[in-house]
C-alpha cells in the first residue's frame, strides 16, 4: 500500500482543505489512505448531512406513539395493540439517472434492509418519482425503467407496492427523483437498534459477498450535481439481488425474534464503513475490523475498497460467543455467508486491519459526529414573487370548450391513471390489502386485529418551486387529507427532502424555508417526523430541480372496517363539497396544460381550517356516514369529480381493462350533476367558471352521502364550511353554474382520457 | 360431519413469498389444517394435499422453476403425485410443475413484456376435478393475477389430447364470461389460466387464489370455492374408507 493521504488525494475524494486539515488533526498528522478513505465517505453529504443538520432541527419527532424518531434506521410509531410501524422513505435518485432499473431495484432494497434491520416485516412500499416531459425519448426509458426496476425488487421480495406519485416537469429531466418508502410491521417488544455493545462480541457479516461495484455510491454519485460525465458513473451503480435480499430478510427477522444478536446495521451508503463507525459510535465502543476476512467476489481488493464498497444485500450484526453457533445454523439454513470480521473492544477506536497489520485507527465518534457543519448564507431568488397573477382574459384567454378542457386535463400525464405503472407491482400479496392503488390512500389491515394502518405521499413540486413554504406546507396537509379521505388519523410523517445543491444560496433558501412550512404542518396536525433523508445536488448542468420535499405519512385505524374510497358508489347519493371556497390558477396543472405557464403565488394552508376539515371528516367516516371521500387537488374540483366517476366503474376498488366489464353496483358507471353555485363567490377564480371548475386550492374534499344520512352528515359537520354540489346520477357528468350548463361529457370519455397515458410511452 | 380437518402442506422454497399467504389462506377454512414444508427436507409429515405457492423459489434468474424442479422436496411432491396425491401450483408453482413434466406445456413470458398484477375473471370450464368440484360449470372466479411468465404455451398436439380429455380447468374471461383479448392479461394460449394432468389430481393455475379468501379485502373471496373443492373431495375420501 503506497498510496498517499495527502490533499490532493483528499480533493480528489471530494473533500475540502478545511475538512483536510479537521481529519490531520484528529488523527494527529497524515492519515493513512485508508482512513482518509473512510472519512471522504463519512464526511460526504449523503452520510454527514453536514449541510441540513443546522436546519432539520426544526421538526417536531416526539410524540405519545412516537417509539423511536430520527436517528435509527427508520422511525417507529405505536399503532396499538402491541403493534407498532417501522417507516422511512430514502431518495435513490442520482443512481436512478444512470442506470434507472437497478439504481430504482436497489433503491428498493435500501429501504426495505433499514426496515427490517430493527426487527419490522416489511408490509408496505410506495414510491415517488419525478421525470421530465415524456415527450423525451430519454424520460420515457427513465420512467420505464425505473418503474421496472421497483417491480422487479418489490414483487421478488414478496413486499406489496401499493401505489405512490409520479410527476413529469422539465426541471426534473436530467436529474429524475426516485424516492423509495418503505413500513413495516413490528411487536413494541421486538425493536432492535443499531448500537454496538458488550466487549468481545463479535462483528459478523451476514449476506452478500463484497465486490467492487457501487465503490463511492454514496459520495461520487449522492453528493455532486450531474455534468456531462454522466455515462462514466455507471460503475459506481450497484446491482441488486432480490433474492438474496429475500432470504437475508427471513433470516434476519428470525435472528432479531429469537434474540440471537445484539445489534443489527445494514450496510447502505459507504458500506462497511458508515455501519461500523454509526454501531460503535452510538454504543460509545470501539470495533476491530479484519477487512482481510470479508468474503469477497474479487481476490485482489484493496482494504479501502472493501471498507467503502456498496455491494448490495448485506448486514452487520453484534453477537456473542454464546450465540454465534445458532446464527451461524439460521444463516446456513437460508443459504447465506456468515463471517465473523472482527470484536467489540473498549477502545472507542473504529480499528481496520489488514492481515495483522493496522491500516485505519479513528475516533469512532468523532467520525461519526464531527463531521463538519455547513450553513449557506440564505438568498431569497429572483423569481419567487409575493402576489397571484392577475388572471388577465388577454393573457389568459377563456376556454371555449369546458369539456374538452376537462379531458385534456384528465389525459395530461400528471393527473392521468398510472395504472400503467401500479398494475406492474403486486399490491396485494401478504394478504392485508384492503385499499389498492389509484385512489387516496393505501389501507391494510393487522391480522387478528381491528385495527388498520394507511399511507399516502405527497409533494406538489410546482407549487414548492413558487413557494417553497407554502408549497412543503401544502404537502403535509394534503398527504394528511389522503388518510382523512380514506378515513385514517394520521400520526406521523417521514420525508425525503429534494433539493439542487446547497452550496448556492437560493437552493439554501428554498430548503429553509420548506422545512419550516413542513415544522410548522405538522405540529398543526400532530404529526411528528420520525424518520427521512436529505438528497442535495439534485442538478444537471447547474440547472436544479422543483424543490421536493416529498411527504409520506402514516395514518392509523382503531376499526379499519371503516375505511372509505374515493369511487361514487350510488345512483342518488348526495356530492357534498367539504372545506375553502377557493379555486387559483398560481401553479395549477390547468396553468401548465391549458397556458403553458408556472407563475404566481400558491395560496397557503389555512392550518385551522385544515385540521377542523380533517376532524370533521374522519368523524363522519367513523360514523360510517360516508360513501365516499376525495381529495381535490390537482386539476381541481372539476376533476376530483371525474375521478369519483371513473372509479365507480371499479369493483372492490379495481378496474377491468375489459371495456364490457361491470360498472359499479349495477353495472355501469356512475355520472354526476353538479351545479358550482357562482364563481364569484370562490377566492381566487375572479369570477371565471374555467377557474372554479379547474382552479387548485388546499382544504377541499368531495364527500356523498345517502340522502337519508345529509342531515346527520350536517351535525358533525357543524360550522366547517361545506356546500350540497348535487347529486350521483346518470352516465355522465355534468357541470352546470347557477343554473346555466357548462358542459356534459359520457363518463367513458372521461375514463378514456384518463387511462390515456400508456398512448405515449 | 365431525371428520378430522384435511392435511394441507405448503411447501417453502427460499424465495417463496406466497407461501406465508397460502398458509393464512388455508388456516381461514375450518375443515383444514396446513403445514410448511422445506425446501431441503423430502418428508411431507403426512399431509394430504400440497400446494405449491408463488414466488421466486430461487431467484427465477434462469427459467421459472427450473431450479426448484430439483429440490429435494419436490422429488417427494412427484412421488406424492404419481401416487395420486393432490398437488395444486399456483403461480411460481405452476410453473414448477411444469418444468417438472407433471404438466403439459410451459409458461413464457407475458405478451406485454410487463410484470402484471391486476383482477381476471376466471371462467371454470370443468368440475371434474378435486379442485373444482365445489364451483359450477361457467361460473366465474374474480381473482388476481401477478405474474411476468404466466403466457401459458402448449403443442398443438398436446393441446388437442388435453381438451379431449378436458384438462383445461380455467380459462381467463370477460364479465359475461365470453373470451375476449382485453380479458386475458399475458396472452395465454386459448385464454388458459389453469390445467389438471391426465389422472386430475395434479393442477396448476397462473391467479392466486390465496389472495382472494376474505371478502372484506381487496382481493375478495373469488377463491374460496378452490380450496373448498380440494376440502369436500378429501374428506369425501375419507368418509369413502
Amino acid at each position: 500500500m503506497t498510496q498517499r493521504a495527502t490533499l490532493e488525494a483528499a480533493i480528489k475524494l471530494g473533500l475540502t482543505e478545511d475538512e483536510y486539515a479537521h481529519i490531520c488533526a484528529i488523527q494527529g498528522g497524515e492519515p493513512t489512505y485508508v482512513e482518509l478513505a473512510i472519512y471522504s465517505l463519512m464526511w460526504s453529504e449523503h452520510c454527514s448531512y453536514k449541510h441540513s443538520r443546522p436546519v432539520l432541527g426544526r421538526f417536531p419527532t416526539s410524540g405519545p406513539r412516537i417509539l423511536q424518531g430520527p436517528g435509527e434506521n427508520a422511525g417507529i410509531i405505536d399503532v396499538g395493540d402491541g403493534w407498532a410501524v417501522a417507516m422511512k422513505v430514502e431518495s435513490h435518485n442520482h443512481p436512478s439517472a444512470v442506470e434507472p432499473f437497478q439504481g430504482a431495484a436497489t433503491g428498493v432494497g435500501g429501504i426495505v434492509r433499514d426496515i427490517f434491520t430493527m426487527g419490522a416485516r416489511p408490509c408496505v412500499s410506495m414510491d415517488s418519482l419525478r421525470f421530465g416531459e415524456l415527450t423525451e425519448p430519454r424520460q420515457r426509458f427513465l420512467l420505464d425503467g425505473v418503474v421496472g426496476g421497483i417491480a422487479h425488487y418489490g414483487n421478488c421480495l414478496g413486499i406489496p407496492t401499493i401505489g405512490g406519485e409520479i410527476y413529469f416537469e422539465p426541471s426534473y429531466e436530467g436529474n429524475c427523483l426516485v424516492n423509495a418508502m418503505s413500513a413495516g410491521m413490528i411487536r413494541t417488544d421486538n425493536i432492535v437498534r443499531a448500537i454496538a455493545s458488550g466487549v468481545g462480541n463479535h462483528v459478523v457479516l451476514i449476506g452478500s459477498k463484497t465486490g467492487r461495484d457501487g465503490i463511492g455510491g454514496a459520495s461520487v454519485l449522492a453528493s455532486q450535481e450531474f455534468d456531462e460525465t454522466l455515462e462514466e458513473k455507471r460503475p459506481s451503480v450497484q446491482v441488486g439481488d432480490p433474492f438474496t435480499e429475500k432470504k437475508l430478510i427471513e433470516a434476519c427477522l428470525e435472528l432479531i425474534h429469537r434474540h440471537l444478536v445484539v445489534s443489527m446495521q445494514d450496510l447502505g451508503a459507504a458500506g462497511l464503513t458508515s455501519s461500523s463507525s454509526e454501531m460503535s459510535s452510538k454504543g460509545h465502543v470501539g470495533l476491530d475490523i479484519h477487512a482481510d476476512r470479508v468474503p469477497l467476489r474479487e481476490a485482489d481488493m484493496e482494504p479501502w475498497e472493501i471498507m467503502i464498497s456498496e455491494s448490495q444485500e448485506r448486514m452487520l450484526a453484534i453477537v456473542t460467543a454464546e450465540q454465534i453457533a445458532d446464527v451461524r445454523e439460521v444463516c446456513e439454513r437460508w443459504d447465506l455467508d456468515c463471517t465473523v470480521i472482527g470484536e467489540v473492544t473498549d477502545s472507542k477506536m473504529l480499528r481496520i486491519w489488514w492481515h495483522g497489520e493496522r491500516v485505519a485507527n479513528i475516533p469512532a465518534r468523532r467520525l461519526a459526529d464531527e463531521s463538519p457543519v455547513i450553513r449557506t448564507p440564505s438568498v431569497k431568488p429572483g423569481y419567487i414573487v409575493d402576489e397571484p397573477v392577475a388572471v388577465d382574459d388577454a393573457v389568459y384567454p377563456r376556454p371555449k370548450d369546458l369539456g374538452a378542457a376537462l379531458t385534456q386535463l384528465l389525459a395530461a400525464p400528471n393527473i392521468a391513471s398510472k395504472r400503467w405503472a401500479w398494475e406492474q407491482y403486486d399490491y396485494i400479496v401478504q394478504a392485508n390489502t384492503m385499499q389498492i392503488p389509484g385512489s387516496d390512500a393505501a389501507v391494510l389491515r393487522i391480522k387478528d386485529s381491528q385495527r388498520g394502518i394507511a399511507f399516502s405521499n405527497d409533494c406538489n413540486g410546482r407549487h414548492c418551486y413558487l413557494d417553497p413554504y407554502r408549497g412543503a406546507k401544502a404537502a403535509v396537509a394534503e398527504a394528511a387529507r389522503n388518510l382523512v379521505c380514506a378515513g385514517a388519523l394520521p400520526v406521523a410523517v417521514t420525508d425525503c427532502l429534494n433539493f439542487g445543491n446547497p452550496e448556492k444560496g437560493e437552493i439554501y433558501w428554498q430548503f429553509e424555508q420548506a422545512v419550516e412550512g413542513i415544522a410548522q404542518a405538522c405540529e398543526a396536525l400532530d404529526t411528528p417526523v420520525v424518520s427521512g433523508n436529505v438528497s442535495f445536488y439534485n442538478e444537471s448542468f447547474g440547472q436544479a430541480i422543483y424543490p421536493t420535499p416529498m411527504i409520506g405519512m402514516l395514518g392509523v385505524y382503531e376499526d379499519v372496517s371503516v375505511h372509505v374510497d374515493d369511487a361514487f358508489k350510488d345512483d342518488g347519493d348526495v356530492i357534498v363539497m367539504l372545506g375553502a371556497e377557493a379555486a387559483w390558477m398560481d401553479g395549477s396543472e390547468y396553468q401548465k396544460v391549458a397556458y403553458g405557464k408556472v407563475e404566481g403565488r400558491v395560496p397557503d394552508v389555512d392550518l385551522q381550517l385544515e385540521v377542523e376539515l380533517q376532524n370533521k371528516l374522519r368523524a363522519a367516516i367513523e360514523a360510517r356516514l360516508l360513501r365516499s371521500a376525495h381529495d381535490c387537488a390537482e386539476g381541481g374540483l372539476s376533476v376530483a369529480l371525474a375521478e369519483c366517476c371513473i372509479a365507480s366503474g371499479s369493483t372492490g376498488g379495481a378496474q377491468f381493462e375489459d371495456p364490457e366489464a361491470p360498472r359499479s353496483r349495477d353495472g355501469r358507471w356512475l355520472g354526476a350533476d353538479v351545479d358550482l353555485g357562482s364563481a364569484a363567490a370562490v377566492a381566487g377564480a375572479a369570477g371565471r367558471p374555467d377557474l372554479a371548475l379547474f382552479g387548485e386550492a388546499p382544504s377541499r374534499v368531495i364527500v356523498t352521502v345517502a340522502p337519508e344520512l345529509l342531515g346527520p352528515l350536517d351535525e358533525v359537520l357543524g360550522r366547517l364550511p361545506h356546500r350540497v354540489l348535487g347529486r350521483v346520477t346518470g352516465t355522465n357528468l355534468r357541470c352546470t353554474m347557477q343554473g346555466k350548463e357548462l358542459f356534459t361529457v359520457p363518463v367513458g370519455e372521461l375514463h378514456s382520457a384518463y387511462e390515456s397515458l400508456p398512448q405515449r410511452l | 360431519m365431525s371428520s378430522a380437518p384435511v392435511r394441507f402442506g405448503v411447501v417453502v422454497f427460499p424465495g417463496s413469498n406466497c407461501d406465508a399467504d397460502s398458509y393464512h389462506a388455508i388456516s381461514t377454512f375450518p375443515g383444514a389444517s396446513v403445514q410448511y414444508l422445506w425446501h431441503k427436507d423430502t418428508d411431507l409429515k403426512g399431509v394430504q394435499a400440497v400446494i405449491l405457492p408463488g414466488g421466486f423459489s430461487y431467484g427465477d434468474y434462469l427459467r421459472c422453476g427450473a431450479i426448484a424442479r430439483f429440490s429435494p422436496i419436490m422429488q417427494s411432491v412427484i412421488d406424492f403425485a404419481e401416487s395420486g396425491g393432490l398437488v395444486m401450483g399456483i403461480c411460481n408453482g405452476f410453473q414448477t410443475l411444469v418444468e417438472a413434466g407433471l404438466l403439459p406445456g410451459g409458461l413464457i413470458r407475458n405478451t406485454g413484456l410487463k410484470f402484471v398484477c391486476r383482477y381476471v375473471n376466471l371462467r371454470v370450464e370443468t368440475t371434474d376435478t378435486p379442485f373444482t368440484s365445489a364451483c359450477e360449470t361457467g361460473e366465474l372466479l374474480r381473482i388476481v393475477v401477478k405474474h411476468n411468465e404466466g403466457n401459458y404455451t402448449v403443442d398443438p398436439e398436446t393441446f388437442a389430447r388435453m381438451q379431449a380429455d378436458d384438462q383445461i380447468v380455467l380459462r381467463y374471461a370477460d364479465a359475461a364470461g365470453k373470451q375476449t383479448e382485453g380479458a386475458n392479461p399475458n396472452g395465454a394460449l386459448d385464454d388458459i389460466a389453469g390445467v389438471c394432468n391426465e389422472a386430475r389430481n395434479v393442477f396448476g393455475m397462473m391467479p392466486h387464489p390465496e389472495n382472494s379468501v376474505e371478502a372484506e379485502l381487496a382481493g375478495g373471496a373469488g377463491g374460496r370455492a378452490l380450496f373448498q373443492s380440494i376440502i369436500d373431495t378429501l374428506m369425501a375420501r375419507e368418509v369413502a374408507r
